[in-house]
């Protein structure tokens, strides 16, 4: 076991992988490659958002009238500022990597440990920051009417604030049964029923002339669209179809579908690799601990976890711009 | 492992460092400037930003250059590519930002051809 921790054979020969070309060795330029294959796979994504968002750049959501939410805080708005605290988090396990990486130019043990036990925390705070983002997400908070052509209709009070569903529309005995696989097409059933109909949202609706419905597009001024009390009537009993509440992969009641798709579907591929990076960063915790790099002279392997770790932070940088930012 | 020197200078020799451990904590401390008015700026949105200049608002580019200016102090101080040979420096950024670039402006040009088709052309969308 200790021999061939000791000598990988690869330090003598030439032609046995003890050439370094670039001054690189082979595990750290194999690391460099598939960080630029990987990078060009998150551009893709990235790419394909702003494809989508230029072609509704009208009426694409506004990301922090979305991302309002901070933890125990409820009901208060803060745009953008858990993100922010999210970016902090993975930037500061990305110092304590590098941290960790210097600790072990010098081969300290101790201090590589403790920095390596940091990263991991720092990893696992963020992955569950995102778990939370997602969660407040899906459940959404004020619900929408979609309409047949599936555009998102929300309501705001004269002030221009967003409403609730709940704070005008009573909910009554609904008559509607669910879709169940049993029934009528085989195998296909649908999801939850939202908690009010549409008989009813347009009942509330009437019986508080205080309320307008605000729109997907966006006006001169850089703000959503609010129609006008007798606009707003006629819009939602002629093309309101369904009540929206939170988000999922086919409706969302922030504004286009796409915005939900491509937020679960981008955050979803970066925390993936996020949590894989805390993975990998627990087996080369313990491989510190167990002595493995002190025995074999060298803590390179932590360089390498090291700058998958930072490329993880890297495309969270971009992905906070184009999703929260721009 | 005898490991080569760490270059100590960022910013073009502006700020030097003495140790690699110091240099670490002050690229940290610029990247949490650099976020920190990203957020401020997202937040108010300042409206002399808000003018269009080469097709975009103005406070979207100061955001994305923001983010490259991140993302090279990322790469180059903690990802250590200031320590690396040129030649593996220019393979990787060559590489990526030549192909990222290729397929931006083919996918933003043919969304902003549709964005017109669908604002000036027959199809309607807004039912």
């Amino acid at each position: 076991m200790d021999t061939t921790v000791v000598n990988t054979g690869a330090d003598e020969k030439t032609w046995g992988g003890g050439n370094k070309p670039l001054n690189a060795s082979y595990g750290k330029m194999m690391m460099w490659f598939f960080i630029v294959s990987d990078a060009l796979t998150f551009s893709g994504f990235l790419a394909a958002y702003g494809f989508s968002r230029f072609k509704f750049i009208g009426s694409w959501p506004i990301a922090d009238e979305v991302f309002t939410h901070v933890p125990f805080l409820h009901g208060q708005e803060f745009p953008m500022i858990y993100v922010a605290f999210m970016t902090f988090i993975l930037i500061m396990s990305s110092v304590t990597m590098v941290l960790a990486v210097d600790a072990g130019h010098h081969m300290n043990k101790a201090k590589v440990t403790l920095y390596m036990l940091l990263t991991i925390i720092g990893g696992l705070i963020f992955v569950g920051s995102q778990a939370w983002e997602w969660a407040t997400f899906i459940k959404g908070d004020h619900g929408a009417v979609q309409t047949k052509g599936g555009n998102i209709l929300q309501f705001v009070d004269a002030d221009g604030h967003r409403v609730k569903l709940a704070d005008f529309v009573v909910a009554g005995t609904h008559d509607r049964v669910e879709h169940e696989r049993k029934n009528g097409l085989w195998f296909v059933d649908e999801g939850a029923l939202p908690t009010y109909t549409m008989d009813e949202v347009i009942a509330g609706f009437e019986s508080h002339p205080d309320i307008a419905i605000r729109t997907q597009d966006i006006n001169e001024h850089g703000h959503k669209t609010v129609l006008s009390r007798s606009e707003s009537l006629k819009q939602l009993k002629t093309n309101g179809k369904k009540v929206v509440e939170g988000a999922n992969l086919h409706v969302n009641e922030y504004g286009t579908s796409l915005f939900a798709d491509f937020f679960f579907f981008i955050t979803g591929f970066h925390g993936f690799h996020v949590f894989s990076g805390v993975v990998i960063n627990i087996i080369i915790f313990f491989n510190v601990i167990l002595g493995t790099y002190e025995r074999r002279g060298s803590y390179e392997m932590v360089e390498k976890v090291g700058l998958y770790w930072h490329f993880v932070d890297l495309v969270w940088v971009f992905v906070f711009t184009f999703f929260y930012l721009v | 492992m005898a490991h080569a020197e760490h270059k100590l200078e960022i910013l073009r020799g502006l700020i030097k460092f003495k140790s690699n451990t110091q240099k670490i904590w002050g690229v940290l401390i610029l990247l949490s400037i650099i976020t920190a008015v990203e957020v401020i700026l997202g937040i108010y949105k300042p409206s002399s930003l808000m003018g269009h200049v080469l097709g975009m608002k103005a406070l979207n580019w100061i955001f994305i250059i923001l983010t490259i200016v991140k993302a090279y102090y990322i790469t180059w101080d903690f990802m250590h590519m200031r320590d690396e040979t040129a030649n593996l420096r220019r393979m990787v950024v060559w590489t990526a930002i030549f192909l990222i670039a290729y397929l931006l402006f083919i996918l933003l040009q043919e969304g902003d051809y549709i964005e017109s088709i669908y604002s000036s052309g027959y199809i309607k969308h807004n039912f």
